[in-house]
């Protein structure tokens, strides 16, 4: 029986969205945030996500396993930072210059919706294998 | 004449099986649905069921995964469509708990055979 398979598959599933779900609540939280030069900004933040093929898996089931998700890696954004000129601004460089984190809140939120999405999937493909299960274990009961 | 549970639980045993592994496939392209140039698979159910062997063994030992053919490719290279997959596995997990009442009813036929009602 491959419920077990299954169970973990939705849960790298569950775990890379919640992953992906952090760094949206990062980025939008830091979407404000100063900083006096360049180098010191905040960049936003992106999971990768990769399958991965269970190795002993294809060997034992002829290639008839599933893929779990893996995180790869997460990488930050090199979009230029925006620069505003605000001269009281306590951290203003020498020229009266304030940086902020290049954050694009409409992509940030629509990628938030997505990962919603797709964390509900799997918590329902759960459900539905629980319900398989239960059932399977009801068998011959009379 | 004695009862040979092979045959008297048909076909239902590997139908099980198979569902429980297209299950498998399924909720693997549904948590795979953000991976970049992931593939969908799915395997042709007809065709499993329709090779010889043992209901109670070898149910797609050597079968092949079949890979989907998108309705509108992506960019990313990935060929996951949230709908149609949701679908297929709604319909696979549904399957599944109709061959199970199949095999209950198997079940049931049996008791009141050996019972001799």
């Amino acid at each position: 029986m491959s419920f077990d398979s299954i169970f973990r598959i939705a849960g790298s599933s569950m775990n890379a969205q919640t992953v992906r779900l952090n760094t949206v609540a990062s980025n939008l939280a830091n979407s404000e945030s100063a900083a006096g030069s360049e180098d010191a900004v905040y960049r936003s933040r992106k999971p990768v996500f990769a399958a991965v093929y269970g190795n002993d898996d294809l060997v034992r089931n002829g290639g008839m396993s599933g893929a779990h998700v893996q995180v790869m890696d997460v990488v930050s954004s090199d979009r230029e930072p925006q620069k505003r000129y605000e001269p009281n601004h306590p951290l203003a460089d020498r020229s009266g210059y304030v940086f902020y984190a290049d954050v694009n809140e409409i992509e940030e939120m629509t990628d938030m919706m997505s990962a919603t999405r797709s964390f509900e999937t799997s918590v329902e493909v759960l459900n539905r294998v629980k319900g398989m299960q239960q059932s399977l274990l009801k068998l011959g009961e009379m | 004449m004695s009862i040979s549970f092979d045959k008297a639980m048909g076909v239902h045993i590997r139908a099980l099986n198979l569902h429980i592994q297209r299950s498998e496939i399924l909720a693997a392209n549904l948590a795979n649905e953000d991976t970049p140039g992931f593939k969908a698979r799915d395997l042709d159910f007809a065709a499993e069921m329709s090779r010889h062997g043992s209901p109670f063994f070898g149910a797609g030992q050597l079968s092949k995964l079949q890979y989907r053919v998108p309705s509108q490719p992506s960019q990313d290279g990935n060929t996951v469509e949230l709908s149609v997959e949701q679908a297929a596995f709604s319909k696979s997990t549904t399957d599944f708990q109709t061959s199970l009442t199949f095999l209950n009813m198997k079940f049931r036929g049996l008791k009141e055979a050996i019972e001799g009602r």
